[in-house]
């Protein structure tokens, strides 16, 4: 299959949003919506076509350039196409999440006065991460990686007469920023190092500078160490770990769909991605795999904590996706990149679906996010509801659901990797497991039994939605299914056709998952359903017991309902003290010394001298001569001198 | 007394334009005979040209005295019907009851 | 000898006009010292070998110029003793530029520049010695000079419009000559014929 192919997949999302973001409004509502919609939808065919090609036949990788972007002195970027098995994957899961969200959006939006500027904004974010996860370089990466964080600061704010829509968007888009900087950094340490951002240049010569360090901040430090914690800081930012996260709860004041695509399957597991695809250097490392490691596990069990108490039935969701990313990193983190993405592939359906079912509620709902507002509305959202529990039931990691074989595979292989790490990762993730479970079935039952808690008239109006919607998740629902078994083969290594570097001989985790122990490969289905019917026990059979539990864990809720108080946090120690020194640098420097001395003081000795010398333009033609006749003897006296 | 060169000329010609450039000053009421200074100014520039062309023994000065010649005639028609009009309009030919150009 | 003689004669002379035409208190005279200036100033021009430009200075300037100064002086009705006003006021400043431009002047000819081993004497357009002034200057005016030549006459051109676009005015409540219509008349409507009975008018 020629590259031109690939080159489609990843053009025409921005062609169309171009297109409708240009002309949207001449082509009116529908038009703008189908035509985003079959633009991306010809790209997931296209896409299904290239996953056939590359990952069911197991053609070679497929390296293309479009055209030279930057050239100047050593440095060498091209815009092109990188396509191997870890491409496919994602290209998969991108344009399917991202079609589905677009049909399922037609009718989520409807009652929405600017649709056209909707579409093209997801759009043109589908193509930004289609750039990101095809691209042959770090440059080109880093385009993508920067246009998903805009893409997802215009939909995050895409309600812009909302104040706290607003605040969200820049919340998202400053905290990006601020992990961007490590990325940016990676790039130059490659640049460096490598003399050349190109993946395949790195690659290659990953090995040879295995042992050199370099200065960074005064400090000597191995290359690759620093190579692969820059990396990985960046990877902090977009993936939503621990202290870098606060950006992401935020972010749901955007339109659920929008949530779904961005927030929970695709841009943020941007961060995954790029330690999957950079697998080769991580495995060169120690350190930054340890740290990789401990990020993912501190934010799986961290996240889940929080995902526990909260009422906002897409914060919930959204914790969750926080805490299956850290499962993600921390999978990395003992080198089973393969889990990683195997996890992410699977995540990436069933959150989509998890997501869309939520919105499917609201919607209904008449846009309520309280799940303590909900409840009992199982009969009047018979497809919903069923969705929902095939969602949850992947997430809680039950069989035959897609998320129980990805998250067994990884906490099998941080056992398997035999160091006391890999046994503290198993622990802490199957915690978390029991976490997860509770809180989406926690969800689950808040929402659709019990009763009403919201107003008569709301629960009156309530219907299921319109089969644009529901079908979407339909289709979502089998991904979640069957994604799972699907994707068995790619807990071998070899399949993966050395787009995914392992060094099996060292990290033996993943290689030796399937020979753990029988209660080691249980112990996660076990918590799970623990987790689900310690949920159904608390709200379901008997109601009062959650508040009961909440009265006597006292510290430990307002803990996890104030979510470890990191926004306070960082508001006091960082936001603040910028916030006040900002203010003083306005007032006192830019105030008070630079426009005073500067714009203001310059107009003033300008004004000063104007009335000064203003009666020298007197309006008589002989004082303008006489003036002349001086300057000619001036003239003479310096000719002669 | 030395043999006359161009030398003696061209002091004559700074002299004439001295006192040119005096008569504008002192009649700096009188249009008209601000006019006539300049054409004074003029003639001392024709001098310059005529006796370098001359002494130089090149024909060119001559022509480029000719040109100026020509400016003069155009000058001082233009300006004399300025006056006319100035007179006509204003009752005056007072140059410094014109300060028009004043911003 | 004699035309060293005749340089100073008319030097001294032109410059006593000179300062006559900025001093005298009569305009009128002004222009009459004018005149006398320009009249030196041409034999300046003829002593020197500049025959044509000498007898053009009288045509021109004396002829033309100076003539339409008498000429606009007489026809403004203006108390020129006033204009003469603050005359004595402005007299130290003007006479103080005059004298210094004059100093700097002299000095600047003076400092050797323009001596004669410093004249360039290959020049471009050599004056011809078996011809006459004017015929040299005809040889070189319509051939090399030709394009600034006519650029001159659409000056005088420029200048004689300009003037008259200046002063022209339509006045109000004249009688004029209207020649399209006139010649437009028909022999119809100007010519009636009438006959006339003896012993009866026409009216």
């Amino acid at each position: 299959m020629p590259s031109g192919m690939y080159f489609t997949i990843v053009l025409l999302p921005l062609l169309v949003a171009t297109i409708v973001g240009l002309f949207g409004n001449r082509l009116g509502d529908k038009a703008s919506m189908w035509i985003t919609s079959g633009g991306v939808l010809v790209s997931m065919l296209l896409s299904l076509v290239g996953f056939m090609e590359i990952a069911v036949y197991g053609k070679p990788a497929i390296e293309a350039t479009l055209y030279e972007w930057i050239a100047s002195g050593a440095l060498s970027v091209s815009f092109g196409i990188y396509i191997d098995k870890l491409t496919v994957l994602m290209l998969v899961l991108v344009t399917v999440v991202s079609s589905m969200v677009h049909v399922y959006s037609i009718g989520y939006m409807a009652d929405d006065p600017s649709k056209p500027r909707f579409f093209s904004y997801l759009s043109l974010f589908t193509f930004m991460m289609l750039a990101l996860v095809t691209a042959p370089n770090l440059v080109q990466l880093f385009l993508g990686w920067e246009g998903v964080g805009l893409a997802s600061y215009l939909l995050i704010g895409f309600w812009h007469h909302k104040e706290s829509a607003n605040a969200a968007s820049i919340k998202a888009f400053l905290v990006n920023r601020v992990a961007d900087i490590g990325l940016i950094l990676a790039m130059l340490v490659a640049f460096a190092v490598f003399g050349s951002v190109a993946f395949g240049d790195i690659f290659a010569s990953a090995q040879s500078v295995a042992g050199q360090s370099m200065n960074f901040l005064g400090m000597n430090v191995p290359v690759l160490e620093l190579f692969a914690l820059l990396l990985l800081f960046g990877a902090m930012g977009k993936s939503a770990q621990i202290g870098l996260h606060t950006w992401l709860p935020d972010a749901m004041e955007g339109p659920t769909p929008v949530s779904a695509l961005i927030h929970a399957a695709t841009m943020v597991t941007a961060g995954v991605f790029l330690l999957a695809r950079m697998s080769p250097v991580f495995e060169l490392t120690e350190i930054a795999l340890m740290v990789v490691a401990w990020v993912g596990a501190l934010t799986a069990i961290f996240a889940a904590i929080i995902g526990l108490t909260q009422t906002d039935i897409k914060r919930v969701i959204a914790y969750s996706t926080c805490s299956q990313l850290g499962y993600m990193f921390f999978a990395c983190g003992v080198s089973a990149y393969s889990a990683a993405m195997f996890h992410l592939f699977a995540h990436g359906f069933f959150k989509a679906l998890l997501f869309l079912s939520a919105g499917s509620v609201i919607h209904a709902l008449h846009h309520e996010q309280n799940l303590f507002k909900m409840g009992g509305v199982r009969h009047l959202l018979p497809i919903t509801y069923g969705l929902m529990w095939i969602g949850s039931l992947a997430l809680a990691g039950i069989p035959p659901f897609a998320g129980f074989f990805s998250k067994d595979f990884i906490l099998e292989s941080a056992f398997m990797s035999g160091t006391q790490t890999g046994y503290s990762l198993y622990i802490i993730g199957t915690i978390a497991a029991f976490l997860t479970a509770f809180y989406s079935f926690r969800v689950l039952f808040l929402a659709f039994h019990g009763t009403f808690n919201g107003d008569k008239e709301t629960f009156d109006n309530a219907h299921e939605s319109p089969f644009i919607m529901t079908v979407p998740m339909m289709v979502l629902a089998v991904g979640a299914i069957a994604a799972g078994m699907l994707g068995l083969p790619m807990m071998d290594t070899a399949w993966w056709n050395g787009s995914i570097v392992i060094f099996e001989n060292i990290h033996v985790g993943v290689v030796e998952a399937h020979n753990s122990p029988l209660l080691i490969k249980l112990l996660p289905l076990i918590v799970a359903i623990a987790g689900i019917s310690l949920a159904w026990l608390m709200y379901i059979k008997r109601r009062g017991l959650a508040d009961k539990m909440t009265k006597a864990l006292d510290i430990l809720y307002s803990l996890s309902f104030n979510k470890f108080y990191f926004d306070e946090i960082y508001e006091a120690i960082i936001v603040a003290p910028i916030r006040s020194f900002s203010k003083f640098l306005w007032q006192k420097g830019d105030v008070e010394i630079i426009d005073r001395f500067g714009p203001d003081g310059v107009a003033e000795l300008t004004r000063r001298i104007s009335v000064t010398i203003r009666p020298l333009q007197t309006g008589y033609v002989y004082h303008y001569a006489f003036v002349i006749i001086l300057g000619m003897l001036a003239l003479i006296t310096w000719l002669m001198v | 007394m030395q043999d006359v060169g161009l030398t003696h000329f061209l002091i004559l010609a700074a002299t004439l334009f001295s006192i040119g450039v005096v008569g504008i000053f002192i009649n700096r009421k009188n249009i008209i005979l601000v006019l006539m200074c300049i054409e004074l100014m003029l003639l001392s520039v024709n001098i310059n040209f005529v006796a370098f062309s001359t002494f130089a023994g090149d024909i060119a000065g001559q022509i480029f005295s000719f040109f100026i010649l020509t400016v003069a005639a155009a000058e001082v028609s233009i300006g004399l019907a300025i006056v006319t009009v100035l007179f006509r309009n204003r009752g005056s030919i007072e140059i410094e009851q014109s300060n028009l150009m004043k911003g | 000898m004699f035309p060293d003689l005749m340089f100073y004669v008319f030097a001294s002379v032109m410059l006593i006009a000179a300062l006559g035409v900025v001093t005298a208190k009569n305009p009128i005279f002004s222009v009459l010292f004018l005149i006398l200036t320009f009249l030196n100033c041409s034999g300046l021009f003829i002593l020197m070998g500049a025959e044509f430009l000498g007898l053009m200075l009288v045509l021109v300037y004396v002829g033309a110029i100076a003539v339409m100064f008498l000429f606009v002086l007489m026809t403004i009705d203006i108390d020129f003793a006033m204009l003469k006003e603050g005359y004595a006021s402005y007299m130290p400043v003007g006479v103080l530029t005059g004298v210094v431009l004059l100093v700097e002047l002299i000095l600047a000819v003076k400092s050797g520049l323009f001596s004669s081993d410093h004249l360039i004497t290959q020049t471009a357009m050599p004056i011809p010695t078996d011809t006459q002034n004017i015929t040299a200057i005809g040889q070189v005016l319509f051939t090399d000079y030709l394009a600034p030549f006519q650029l001159a006459g659409m000056v005088l051109l420029v200048a004689m419009i300009g003037a008259i676009v200046l002063t022209f005015r339509r006045r109000e409540g004249v009688k004029r000559q209207n020649i399209t219509e006139q010649v437009l008349r028909t022999r119809k409507e100007a010519v009636e014929l009438k006959k006339v009975k003896s012993g009866q008018g026409l009216v």
